[in-house]
């Protein structure tokens, strides 16, 4: 089945979303990414978003949904390079994502993710190990 | 079955000639259109409309035989509209037919009173509906020509430009509605994702009013614009605006709003993590500008 990559960058997961988003995709996505955040304790989560061309509430909200599943397990999510129509679709949907940080590009949602989790953590893969 | 066509071709001349007198007493203006041009033209119209009526049906001016009529009346009106005509002048240019047709109709039927009632009737029905077909050309063009502006002045009304790196500046001047938020907005987003900037001021010093459509619309522009990525600030608001915000109980949300523009930039500046120093030594110290004094009256 097709499957969405969340590669591991220090405590900070990556995932570039390349396809089209479609719903079975975007839970699958919501089931990993929950369960590669508990494994590897990762304390920040960045979804790339720039070459996600058509969006809709469904989408939205799980956007919305795995920001608010992130911070339960005690990691920030930023939502970055957002489309000008991908934005604009979302606010006429009544969809401002309150709960998600965003910003414009990969790299300054890096700076963002250090600014708010400080450096990275490397004894969160001992402490899952440990236990 | 209507004498008219026969009478048209039988006096066409003389009725062009009575109108041009007609017109030339009413509402010529010699000052947007020369007599050689409005002779040929004029002489233009007769003939298509004695064309149409050859088709024996002048009460309705919808057939085929018409048709280089209306074309005609539409393209007269839309050149007048254009050349500054008023809609009456066009309008009684079509009307001052009735004078030199009801003066044929006479002459041939004079006679028997029943006929020229009828032919006159015919003929009144038949430059009516030429007149109306005028005036609706007429304001059909004066419409398009509204249009045109409103595209263009929203064109020219929405331009976003670069205060510095990473800071954008949207001056907003008129009032807001849907359908420029929507350019706003789109030129807006477009702009942050090519010059990557973080921050975009708008500016609302030239928005006359802001009422409760307005808010909503700057709050979705506001909105879109952090979902890519980049903060806004809103600046300008004036006293009155701040008031008026109040009283219709607008909530701005986590906005930043600042009351001037260069209030916002300096923020702005501020959250790229730069400043402005004052710079001087080794250039010559700026002068202190000269005090302004009212000129006074003697």
């Amino acid at each position: 089945m097709e499957r969405i990559p969340i590669l591991r960058m220090g405590s900070f997961l990556l995932v570039t979303i390349q396809v089209d988003m479609h719903d079975r995709l975007a839970l699958q996505l919501q089931d990993d990414l929950t369960q590669r955040i508990a494994e590897w304790g990762s304390t920040g989560v960045l979804i790339d978003i720039s070459t996600l061309e058509i969006v809709d509430s469904f989408i939205g909200r799980m956007l919305a949904n795995i920001a608010a599943m992130a911070r339960v397990l005690d990691a920030e999510t930023v939502v970055v390079g957002m489309q000008p129509a991908v934005a604009i679709t979302l606010v006429e949907l009544g969809m401002s994502l309150a709960g998600v940080r965003t910003a414009l590009n990969v790299e300054s949602g890096m700076e963002l993710l250090y600014e708010l989790r400080g450096n990275f953590r490397p004894e969160a893969e001992d402490e899952i190990s440990q236990a | 079955m209507s004498k008219l066509p026969e009478i048209i071709r039988r006096h066409e001349d003389q009725i062009w000639s009575t109108w041009l007198k007609e017109v030339g007493n009413a509402v010529r203006r010699t000052d947007l259109m020369s007599d050689k041009e409005f002779q040929s033209q004029s002489r233009e119209l007769l003939t298509s409309i004695a064309e149409g009526a050859e088709s024996g049906d002048v009460a309705h001016l919808d057939g085929a035989a018409w048709s280089h009529a209306r074309e005609l009346l539409a393209s007269i009106s839309a050149t007048r509209a254009t050349q500054g005509f008023k809609p009456s002048e066009t309008a009684t240019f079509v009307l001052s037919l009735k004078h030199p047709f009801f003066q044929s109709i006479r002459k041939e039927l004079g006679g028997s009173p029943d006929a020229m009632f009828d032919e006159l009737w015919n003929a009144t029905l038949m430059i009516d509906k030429l007149a109306l077909m005028t005036a609706d050309a007429f304001l059909i063009t004066r419409e398009q020509l509204i249009v045109r502006q409103q595209q263009e002045m929203m064109e020219l009304s929405t331009p976003v430009v670069k205060l510095w790196e990473g800071i954008l500046a949207l001056p907003i001047i008129g009032t807001l509605d849907s359908a420029r938020t929507q350019v706003i907005m789109e030129n807006l987003l477009g702009a942050i994702v090519q010059t990557n900037s973080r921050v975009a001021i708008i500016d609302i010093t030239g928005v006359p009013t802001v009422d409760t459509l307005v808010a909503q619309h700057l709050l979705k522009t506001v909105t879109a614009a952090r979902l890519m990525g980049a903060d806004c600030i809103i600046s300008g608001v004036r006293p009155q605006i701040a008031q008026t915000i109040v009283h219709l109980g607008i909530d701005l949300g986590q906005i930043i709003t600042k009351a001037k523009l260069s209030d916002a930039f300096a923020l702005a500046l501020q959250k790229s993590g730069r400043s402005v120093v004052r710079n001087n030594n080794g250039a010559a110290p700026v002068a202190a500008p000269k005090k302004f004094e009212m000129p006074r009256g003697e």
